[in-house]
């Protein structure tokens, strides 16, 4: 075993024995770390087969984004954690069953009758000077463009439709909202009202020598 | 040497454990989400390692895609829980009955 297929075994052992730890424990933010490691694992993997942009994307993005909004919305929401692992033992073999079936075809499709290094050959090894970002940057913004504007549309429809999923209005009494075009318009008149009154003259007071006495 | 087909074995079993927690975890709705997400990462696995094979860099930018995809669907998936969780102070996919599907 060489030291690539160590280092690769481990890093797929440690995504695999994380994305058990996932489906199994009962707190969901111990998922969601467990999550995170399964994600670096991956990321790995993933720069072992020369795609380090992708990589370090991943741990970028997923990791540092949406890793992070998950934990958030855990925390945030109140959850009755007995009621929501109730059924997950009635469940187990039938999940079991499927899962290992459907992994023993896939094995019998993409095991190393089909897939090995005798049947694919070795494949170009990249040389140090070589960046992965400038290969997938060219094509992106050059045969992909497209397809980039579209993603960055999806983006933004994105984030408007979290936004206003989640927007809250709430009434006058509990917040008190600005109303900015009422604001700016303000003059003078509507704030400031001029008093036309009689002048008073202050009656003098009396003789502090009497009082004390 | 790593061979092509232990990248996708690899991304094999990831697929199969996460399909299994949609079947464990069907009353958590987070965890599903997480499925999903680990689902999505297994298919990513197999399209870095035929593009890593084939030296062909179009894999990796389709990888780059679904990741933006698998993103904004995470985030507007995490406002749906909250709404329903604002609504109905709980996030138990058996309370979501109430279209009678």
């Amino acid at each position: 075993m060489t030291f690539e297929q160590f280092i690769f075994y481990v890093l797929g052992a440690l995504a695999i024995v994380s994305g058990l730890m996932v489906i199994t424990v009962k707190n969901p933010v111990k998922a969601a770390l467990w999550l995170v490691l399964a994600f670096i694992a991956t990321a790995g993997v993933w720069i072992m087969a020369q795609a380090e942009f992708l990589g370090l994307v991943l741990i970028l993005v997923y990791v540092g984004a949406v890793m992070v909004l998950f934990l958030f919305v855990v925390m945030m929401l109140d959850i009755n954690l007995a009621q929501l692992k109730e059924g997950f033992t009635r469940y187990l073999p039938l999940g079991a069953m499927a899962s290992v079936g459907i992994l023993a075809m896939m094995y019998m499709v993409l095991g190393p009758d089909h897939f090995g290094l005798e049947v694919t050959g070795a494949p170009v090894q990249q040389s140090a000077n070589f960046s992965n970002t400038k290969a997938i940057g060219v094509p992106l913004y050059t045969t992909h463009a497209y397809a980039f504007v579209l993603a960055a549309v999806l983006l933004l429809v994105g984030i408007v439709a979290a936004i206003a999923l989640t927007l809250r209005r709430r009434p006058p009494r509990e917040v008190l909202y600005q109303n900015i075009d009422q604001q700016v318009k303000t003059e003078k008149a509507d704030r400031l009202t001029m008093v036309k009154m009689e002048s008073v003259v202050e009656k003098e007071l009396p003789e502090k020598e009497e009082e004390s006495k | 040497m790593i061979a092509l087909s232990d990248y996708l074995i690899f991304g094999a079993i990831l697929f199969t454990i996460s399909m299994a927690g949609i079947f464990l975890n069907r009353k958590n709705i987070i965890v599903l989400l997480m499925s999903i997400e680990l689902l999505l990462l297994a298919v990513n696995t197999n399209l870095v390692a035929f593009s890593h094979y084939l030296n062909d860099v179009t894999g990796q930018i389709f990888v780059f895609f679904i990741l933006t995809v698998a993103a904004a669907e995470a985030a507007i998936g995490l406002a749906i829980i909250v709404l329903v969780f604002r609504n109905r102070k709980s996030i138990n996919v058996d309370d979501l009955g109430s279209l009678k599907g």
